[in-house]
Parts: structure tokens; sequence; C-alpha cells
């Protein structure tokens, strides 16, 4: 990430300074703004912004660091070329998280043909992704969420784990509030339940 | 505590780094690079999804030519699969073929140059004059020099290929004049006999036999009975006597 920033920044060292900390006062609305006006420039600021929650809500919705990781990556780099066919005015209305989420729910497994038409990571070089936090019993919440349905989990893991907001994860899931809503209500009820029955037993 | 806050803690501070790289790749916003041999020694081949997009020395400071030169991050990568197989064979042949090639750093006028020049046989050589002609712009031969300076993707695209208009070799962007001779050398080209013959002012031979002239190169003339070969200073002189220019290497 930073080598990426510095090198191509590295023809004017000054600018590379405020970009780096232009990225800690940036809005989403913002950042709409900036990619309307310059895509390519923007782009990265939003890599750095978003990829954090997009990768780990991706890593407990599907319980797999690489795949997380790939579908990260694709999911980015299919917005930027979506962001590349669309009208500036189109670009500066955009709820970006929950239209970024739209694409990564919608990723399916056709994109591996996809990478080779492109330049990709000498895989040695790529670091181990297994840093997690680790809580405690992260296993075992991976194995409580694996029990909620596939729209509980999705809303749930919006909700609470990435932290949109409802009208978020209605645009997110293409699911109405109304039924959002319920999917988290019914989702944390359930979480309840598996919990009292592991104490239990 | 709290299900929602325990919830909460499943977001981890950062992502991997290698996401950041990944996608500057697969948007374009940066180029992959790898390393390849050469005739002229290590070389370092830069890519993104449109195709090669620069082709430099390894031993020259590769890094910050292409920050300075195309304004984009280089990364350390592995080529797209579906062409990846090609690099070494069109370094080795000096021809694109259908590798896909990268030219949005030069003009349309320079990529027409290009895109010309990439179609001169393996082991031949034209003079820049000749390249001005092919592309509609006769009076452009110092334009044409230039471009070949310029070009982002020597060995692919063979820039060394083309010579001085008056049949000396001349200069090479891949390091020098050293490495034009060498690469003309591993083609069969025979930089010392173009030398010798520009250094006695031949431009065209013909064939006595058939009455067809052609530059030194071409290969139906150095396939001609060496006795048969006549020397001129012109295609005028040759055409004059004559002549009439081969239809391959169209002298005229």
């Amino acid at each position: 990430m930073q080598r990426y920033r510095s090198l191509s920044q590295c023809s004017d060292h000054f600018s590379a300074t405020i970009y780096s900390y232009s990225v800690f006062f940036m809005s989403m609305d913002e950042l709409a703004d900036a990619l309307s006006m310059n895509l390519d420039d923007a782009f990265p600021r939003l890599v750095d912004d978003v990829s954090t929650r997009l990768f780990w809500g991706l890593r407990r919705l599907t319980g797999d660091a690489h795949h997380a990781e790939d579908l990260t990556q694709e999911a980015l780099i299919r917005a930027y070329r979506a962001l590349q066919t669309y009208e500036r005015q189109r670009i500066r209305s955009l709820k970006v998280q929950p239209w970024l989420w739209t694409i990564a729910l919608n990723l399916g497994r056709n994109h591996l043909r996809d990478r080779s038409r492109r330049p990709t990571l000498v895989a040695s070089m790529s670091e181990p992704v297994d840093f997690d936090p680790d809580p405690p019993d992260l296993a075992a919440w991976q194995d409580r969420l694996d029990r909620l349905s596939k729209s509980q989990r999705e809303a749930v893991v919006l909700r609470h784990v990435v932290g949109l907001d409802i009208s978020e994860i209605a645009v997110a899931t293409g699911r109405p509030e109304g039924t959002c809503k319920a999917d988290i209500h019914r989702g944390l009820n359930k979480l309840r339940q598996i919990m009292e029955t592991e104490n239990a037993n | 505590m709290q299900i929602e806050q325990q919830l909460s803690s499943l977001l981890g501070d950062r992502a991997p780094d290698s996401i950041s790289d990944a996608t500057a790749l697969g948007t374009g916003l940066a180029d992959g690079y790898d390393f390849y041999e050469s005739p002229v020694g290590k070389i370092v081949v830069a890519f993104n999804p449109g195709g090669i997009s620069a082709v430099t020395l390894a031993e020259e400071d590769y890094v910050s030519y292409f920050g300075h030169r195309f304004d984009r991050a280089l990364i350390r990568a592995e080529a797209p699969k579906d062409w990846a197989y090609l690099i070494p064979q069109r370094i080795e042949a000096g021809s694109p073929g259908r590798l896909p090639v990268d030219l949005r750093s030069v003009t349309a006028f320079q990529s027409q140059v290009l895109l010309e020049a990439a179609d001169i046989p393996r082991g031949e050589v034209r003079p820049y004059g000749w390249l001005a002609r092919q592309v509609g712009k006769p009076g452009a031969a110092r334009a044409v020099g230039s471009t070949m300076a310029r070009n982002p993707v020597p060995l692919i695209i063979p820039c060394h290929r083309v010579v001085r208009s008056d049949g000396h070799i001349g200069a090479y962007s891949l390091g020098g004049p050293h490495q034009k001779w060498e690469l003309l050398t591993h083609e069969g080209a025979e930089p010392g006999r173009l030398e010798d013959l520009a250094s006695h002012n031949v431009r065209v031979q013909s064939d006595t036999s058939t009455g067809v002239y052609c530059f030194p190169t071409c290969h139906v003339i150095r396939s001609s009975q060496p006795g048969n070969v006549v020397n001129f200073a012109s295609t005028g002189k040759a055409a004059q006597a004559g002549n009439t220019p081969c239809p391959l290497c169209q002298p005229s």
C-alpha cells in the first residue's frame, strides 16, 4: 500500500504528503466527489478507505481469508471499471459503501476466468493473510454465523461487523429495509439461542 | 458482553497489503513487471491489462525510468496468463505477433510508425526515410528517427532494424550502438557487411538475371548468385539502369 502510494506519487513528494493526510479527513460523500473529478487520482484513496471493512466483512461471510482477499480485489477492480463508464453526476451521487457491497455480494466464481487477462501478484510475494485479531472464540463465532440463513448472515454481518445502517444494507442486498431489519432481528435472536445452548452444555 | 459488541470485535483493523497492489494491477493504475532473458542480456518487461507497456535493460534503474516516463507505479508481478507464454518467444522473434502492446504512451503518428516498423522481417533492416514513406509522410525521416528513440517496447517492436538513411547502423535506445550491433548479428543481418556497404555508398543492389533491385538485407537479393549482384548508390540510379523495385522490400 505504502509502496504503491509512494511510487505513484514519486514525481511530486509534496502532493504525496498532502494526499496521505487528506485520507483521514475525507467522508464517503467527499470521496464520491473526488472520484467524479479525477477517477485515477482518487481511486487509490477509495481502496485505502474501504478495503479493511470490505475484506473483514467478506472474511466473516465466507469464513475463508484467501477467498475473501480474492473477492475484495475483484469487487474493487469491477468497481473501477464501472466508474470508468459512469457519468460524473452519477459518480458524485453514489453511496460508495453500499454500492461496493452490491458488487461484492453479486460476485460469482466466473471472475476466475477474468483473472487470466490481467497481471497478478507473484504468489510467493504476497504476505500470509492470516493475521486475525483473534478473539478467543473466533472459530466459535464463524460456526455460529455459518448456522444462520444466507440473508440473515449477510444482514447481521453488514450491520454489526461492517457497520452499515439499515438503508445502506437495503441497497447492498437489494432487499427492502423492512426485510433487512427483520433479518437482523431474527439473526441476532438465532445467535443468542445458539449461545444459550452452548452455555447450557 | 452484548452480542452486538462481540460481533463488532470481529472486524479486523487492516486488510492484507496485497489487496491494494493487486487492485492497482487489475485496474491498470499500476503496471506489473517481470524479468526475461534476451540477446542483449537480462531485461525488464512491464505490462498491464492492455498489453506490454515497456521494455528496458535490467541493469538500468528501471523503476525510476518507468515512473518518470509513464507516471504510474511499477509492481513485481506475473504477466496475464492469456499471453504470458508469448513474451519469451516474441522477444526472440523480434516482433509482437499476437502479443498485445500498449502504445498509449506515444502519439498517434508515433504509434503508426512503430506498428509499421513491427513488420520489418527478422534479419533485415530499413532506413528511416523508407519508414517515413511507408506511413505516408516521406519528409518525416527525422520524426521517424525520434520515434525509434522513444520506442517504449524495443526488441518486441524491432526498432533495431531501422537504420540511418545513409545505411550506417546508427544509434539505439536499448543501451546503445553496441546492443544494436549484437541484435543484428544475432538475427544474421551481418552489421559488419552493412557498415561496409554504407561506407562504399551502396544503398540498393540489383540482380542482373531478374532486373529487380532490393535493399541489401532483403532475402530476395541475398538469395541471388553473388556474380549477378550489382551495387547502386541510389534507387534512382538502379531504376535508370532499367531495374524495377522489389515488391517485398519496396525500396521505392
